[in-house]
């Protein structure tokens, strides 16, 4: 791994290192050759670093790889010619996703974070590839997505993770993202750089690097969102310029103002999604450059990030909550937003007259967010949806205001300030969506008070069947996993993990548990006691020890914050590595994870999206005075204190997850074919990635309905 | 944010004679040349709540406040100014008023309070806890002079009398125990089954109970209504509401689940129970929780309820004026320490206002102020005191420690320390107080020298 990280660092200095670098893939999955064409590359750009022989196809498949770094080298345009040849092949209709490129430099450029930022449509059937000039502007046609995804490809750009919407919410299936990002991205890349370099000549470095030279998008058939976007675009870049010149190192930190352009999924308005093109939403993430003052009313933006100096000072001037910046925090999360903890509980309990707009029952969950009263993914929406319950039973449509839109922005207003107390969770972000959209989807004719009616029918029903009755579900198919005799881990407290845990027992399954806890929280502890209460033989350890104690275990339930679409399970922090223990000793692992906490969104590591907790927390240990070692050490300069929330585990070591829609085998399920068609067009990583589809096939997905 | 607040003002208060008299009750008490009903509505103005029911002791004094606050603060605060009998008690007081309030929570501030904690802190921390009451706590203050004490300083040893003891959780979350005044002389008692359930129980004395409440709307009236022997808030209703905590005799907290049995479906009712346990499950527990389920975990089998403490920092300033002595620390205080409590302050740490006159050789030290259209004759001394509006002091005038309210005319060379001389009261020439409180309207003959005594006027 070490050359790779020295290449990063040579190549864009400002960019971190990301990813959870495990080993390559077990043999009997990772075998693959090298595609021929790549060695070209390593024979001819010395420059790059020897680690490529085993990338990109090599390393590629595991989820939590990085693709390796990339150097615009005129070999690539061969590979990139190679790769284009199978395009014809593709039988399938075509959606399009046009993401305008901007901020492309080359100089900044730093492989891992942002592999595909402009388009070659040449991979792709759709858009003759001949027909494209060399514009910055380009649209991609990608195939068989099932209708109602797009990709969005700008978002990886900045995140390292690719967007993909799911217009509907029960596609959970549809999630073998993984191919698209490893090979199409890739290899899009270097036929952008290609088709650059064939259009403007000799001239392609310099039009890469340049990345103010934009030229008119030639697709006719823009719509009028598209058309937009693109003048903002152009606007965008005509600024760039102007600070191109006077800074030399401007587009190096580019990086971060442009990402916090981009609506997150959850902030979008659900209307946007419902409407028939998905292009308009899609482009709009890549090309929003919209003027500042825009963005000033706009709430914090939960993705935002907090490396950025200037606009965590924005962030603050319209904060709610004091929030006084942590000092010494640990590089690698600078972009995560980490506050004094402490300092804004008393400041905001002061506070608590003066924010008049603010519901009571909403401050109250935001203070029990920011006390920690309420922890955990379930007990934290139920929370916020009561609170907002609560809140649109109170709320009175001013005069001269319509409902539907007043509403929507009196509940962001409640968002953003439940966001500074703590940063939403997935599954919030989801309700909040699925709230906003039943907002949006009143009728006008409705009176305020039927209106209001709907709205409070609506949170008791997310309540009831995405919650509730999605545990019922999932505790009914989990607890056929488990058998008399078992030993089952679990790691921390999952509300589903305690139910089928109790309901095992009920039914008389003679089981034994055992509860892996960790630091600084304890949590584990509150469920083993009413495990204990209720009579189940348990056996308490932490984490530490999760490796002796794995020996004797026979199936590992894992509850998740959030299951995204590359079936990266997003839990709390620890669970990776309990499951990676469990898959090494070839334990079953299962997560139990409700439906409505899955995300379309595709991460890779745990870092780039993640939150901090306290540093106090793990600095200290309550209750223990005499060995608070670190006393008077916590505000030294070289000493940073790392407490994350959250964790990604790669699908890997995820043998099931079990949902209210049934279990999923692997959630690399369904559209394999489809999917395997595409890989082959992308060539690159098609053999591998062939192999490993054909592996998931073979197993069977086995999708039970549900509901 | 759904809460109402009630200033219990008080009325003529018997602890603060001679101060307090009829045309001058205890609310309008001068503190620095304004009444210390100011502080409490100022503080209450900043957090902006302007919807007040300000309870006065008696018809005479309701009108004097009320006239007063009409005239102060026209068109900032919404007053409601009730009259209530004297000696009701406080707890009286609120019965009395009890079908004024409709919202869920009650903010009851004491009228003497005068402190820089905000109320807003007490509400959150009483809603973020869903507590029945949550009553404010601050430090003791330091009684008598606390620097160079030159007077005054040897009555420490009178003082400790008036601890409170107050027991809390580990957490310093909840109130387990409180006892307060009288009842300390005795032996405490301490309940068994509370420090069982907690497990530890920190026993403080160095905390104060400021009389700053937020109670439960609805509990508060059950309890008021249920006890009618509950006299006051502070010495009966809330030392009952802690005692009570994990026996609760039928307090309100859970009723809107009981009014569900009826009318709902059995599977609503069932995930309402799957909800709310998630919910109990995710937070972490208080020793209420895991005392009031049975053991075997099934459905609560007791009631108990949450009394919560707000601890108000090290660093707030937090008096309460129900003493003399307090009366004098205050006023040194809020002149001193405090002045962050009025809104101007010169820059040599005194205010002298705008229209006095001092004669040659006067100096007046720091921490002072004199009110406005005073006047002082040569060579006096002024230090650690506040003088009242259109005094009139004559020459080699020593005041230390003192203060001299309004319209008071003062003889050539007279030595006042430690004292408080009330309105229109007139000192001869050379007399010497020390330890005195002169009641309103009394005249002291020359040359006279006191000690430790309280002037009045006979009461006709």
């Amino acid at each position: 791994m070490d050359p790779r990280r020295s290449a990063r660092t040579v190549s864009d200095p400002k960019v971190r290192q990301v990813g959870f670098f495990t080993q390559p893939p077990p043999p009997d999955r990772s075998i693959s050759d090298p595609p021929r064409h790549h060695d070209p590359i390593q024979s001819s750009s010395p420059s790059s670093p020897p680690v490529n022989d085993h990338s990109p196809s090599g390393n590629s498949l595991s989820p939590v790889m990085i693709p390796p770094p990339r150097h615009h080298s005129d070999t690539l345009l061969r590979t990139a010619l190679q790769a284009t040849s199978p395009t014809t092949s593709f039988p399938y209709s075509a959606r399009t996703v046009t993401v305008p490129q901007e901020n492309d430099d080359v100089s900044s450029f730093s492989p891992g974070r942002r592999v595909v930022s402009g388009k070659s449509p040449s991979s792709f059937p759709g858009v003759k590839a001949s027909s494209v000039p060399a514009s910055e502007l380009t649209t991609v046609s990608v195939v068989n997505l099932p209708p109602g995804i797009s990709v969005d490809f700008s978002a990886y750009k900045e995140f390292g993770m690719v967007r993909v919407s799911l217009l509907d919410e029960h596609q959970l299936k549809v999630s073998c993202f993984i191919i698209l990002k490893t090979c199409a991205m890739k290899h899009l890349h270097a036929e952008k750089e290609k088709l650059t370099a064939e259009k403007s000549g000799g001239a392609a470095v310099e039009v890469q690097n340049d990345q103010l030279a934009r030229s008119k998008p030639l697709k006719e058939k823009t719509s009028k969102a598209e058309r937009r976007a693109l003048q903002e675009a152009q606007r965008a870049a005509k600024a760039a310029a102007k600070a191109e010149g006077s800074k030399a190192p401007a587009a190096a930190s580019k990086v971060g103002p442009s990402a916090n352009t981009k609506p997150s999924k959850a902030a979008k308005p659900p209307s946007q999604k419902n409407d028939g093109s998905q292009v308009a939403p899609s482009e709009k993430k890549g090309g929003d450059r919209a003027p500042e003052k825009d963005r000033k009313k706009d709430a914090p933006h939960p993705r935002m990030q907090y490396d950025d100096a200037s606009r965590v000072e924005k962030a603050k001037k319209r904060a709610v909550v004091k929030q006084t910046e942590a000092r010494n925090r640990v590089e690698l999360f600078r972009h995560l937003p980490q506050y004094e903890h402490g300092t804004q509980l008393p400041d905001l309990e002061t506070k608590f007259f003066e924010l008049n707009p603010m519901h009571p029952a909403v401050y109250k969950v935001g203070l029990q967010y920011l006390s920690g009263d309420i922890c955990g993914g379930n007990a934290r929406c139920i929370a916020m949806l009561q609170a907002f319950k609560e809140a649109i039973k109170d709320y009175l449509t001013p005069p001269e205001k319509t409902l539907i839109r007043d509403l929507t922005a009196r509940i962001s207003s409640y968002v953003s300030f439940l966001i500074e107390c703590r940063p939403l969770s997935i599954s919030m972000g989801n309700a909040i969506k699925f709230l906003k959209s039943q907002i949006a989807k009143l009728p006008l004719s409705l009176s305020e008070s039927e209106a209001k009616a709907s709205l409070m029918l609506d949170i008791d029903r997310f309540i009831n069947e995405k919650i509730i009755l999605a545990d019922k579900v999932i505790v009914k198919h989990a607890v056929t996993k488990i058998r008399d005799g078992d030993v089952l881990l679990t790691y921390g407290a999952s509300s589903a993990v305690e139910m089928i845990l109790l309901h095992a027992h009920e039914l008389g399954k003679q089981f034994r548990v055992v509860v892996v806890d960790s630091r600084p929280k304890l949590e584990g502890q509150l469920l083993l006691r009413r495990l204990v209460r209720k009579g189940l033989s348990c056996t308490y350890t932490h984490v530490n020890a999760v490796s002796c104690i794995m020996h004797e275990v026979t199936r590992v339930f894992l509850g998740a914050s959030s299951v995204l679409s590359n079936g990266t399970v997003y839990s709390r922090v620890g669970t990776a590595c309990v499951a990676m223990v469990a898959h090494a000793l070839h334990v079953p692992v299962l997560v139990c994870c409700e439906a409505y906490k899955f995300h379309e969104r595709v991460q890779l590591d745990s870092i780039c999206s993640n939150e901090l907790g306290n540093p106090d927390a793990i600095s200290k240990v309550s209750g223990r005075e005499e060995i608070s070692y670190l006393d008077g050490l916590v505000n030294s300069d070289n000493l940073q204190l790392l407490n994350l929330i959250y964790d990604a585990t790669p699908s890997d070591y995820v043998s099931m997850v079990i949902t209210d829609y049934g279990m999923l085998l692997c959630l690399l399920g369904l559209t394999i074919v489809e999917e395997l068609t595409m890989v082959k067009a992308c060539g690159g990583a098609a053999h591998k990635c062939a192999r490993h589809c054909e592996r998931i096939s073979k197993r069977t997905p086995m999708v039970l309905d549900g509901s | 944010m759904d809460f109402q607040v009630v200033v219990l003002a008080g009325g003529t208060s018997k602890n603060l004679t001679p101060l307090v008299s009829k045309e001058v009750p205890k609310p309008l008490l001068p503190v620095a040349n304004r009444p210390v009903l100011y502080y409490v509505l100022h503080q209450l103005e900043q957090s902006n709540l302007k919807d007040l029911i300000v309870v006065v002791e008696g018809k005479d004094a309701a009108l004097l406040v009320g006239g007063w606050i009409s005239g102060t603060f026209v068109d900032r605060l919404h007053v409601e100014i009730a009259a209530v009998p004297e000696d009701i008690g406080s707890a009286g007081a609120i019965r009395a008023i009890s079908h004024h309030l409709t919202a869920n929570d009650i903010l009851v501030v004491s009228g003497d309070l005068v402190s820089d904690v905000p109320p807003g802190a007490v509400a959150a921390n009483h809603r973020r806890h869903d507590a029945v009451v949550t009553a404010m706590l601050c430090s003791v203050p330091i009684s008598g002079p606390s620097e160079s004490g030159s007077s005054g300083g040897k009555d420490k040893t009178k003082k400790p009398g008036r601890y409170n003891i107050i027991g809390l959780d580990p957490g310093k979350q909840f109130l387990l125990h409180i006892a307060t005044g009288a009842e300390i002389e005795k032996d405490t008692r301490l309940q068994k089954r509370i420090l069982r359930a907690v497990g530890e129980m920190e026993i403080r004395s160095d905390l104060m109970d400021a009389h700053m409440y937020a109670f439960k709307r609805s509990v508060l009236q059950e309890v008021l209504d249920r006890k009618d022997t509950l006299q006051s808030l502070k010495q009966d209703v809330l030392p009952y509401l802690v005692r009570s905590q994990l026996k609760s005799e039928a307090l309100s907290n859970r009723i809107p689940r009981a009014e569900e049995n009826g009318n709902e479906k059995v599977s609503s009712q069932n995930n309402q129970v799957m909800v709310s346990q998630i919910l109990a499950n995710a937070s972490t527990p208080s020793f209420h929780d895991l005392c009031s389920v049975s053991h075997d975990g099934s459905a609560p089998i007791r009631k108990t309820h949450k009394c919560c403490a707000y601890i108000a920092s090290s660093s707030s300033y937090c008096a309460r004026l129900n003493s003399i002595q307090a009366f004098m620390d205050i006023n040194r205080d809020v002149t001193g320490e405090a002045d962050h409590l009025l809104s101007s302050i010169s820059d040599h740490n005194n205010i002298v206002g705008p229209s006095t006159k001092l004669g040659t050789k006067t100096t007046v030290g720091p921490h002072c102020m004199l009110g406005e259209g005073s006047e002082m004759g040569d060579k006096c001394q002024v230090k650690r005191s506040v003088i009242g509006r259109h005094c009139r002091i004559g020459s080699h005038v020593k005041v230390v420690n003192s203060v001299v309210m309004n319209h008071v005319t003062i003889g050539d060379g007279c030595i006042i320390q430690g004292s408080v001389i009330c309105s229109n009261v007139q000192l001869q020439e050379r007399v010497v107080l020390k330890d005195c409180q002169v009641g309103a309207g009394f005249v002291v003959t020359a040359g006279s020298e006191y000690k430790g005594e309280s002037l009045a006027r006979k009461e006709k």
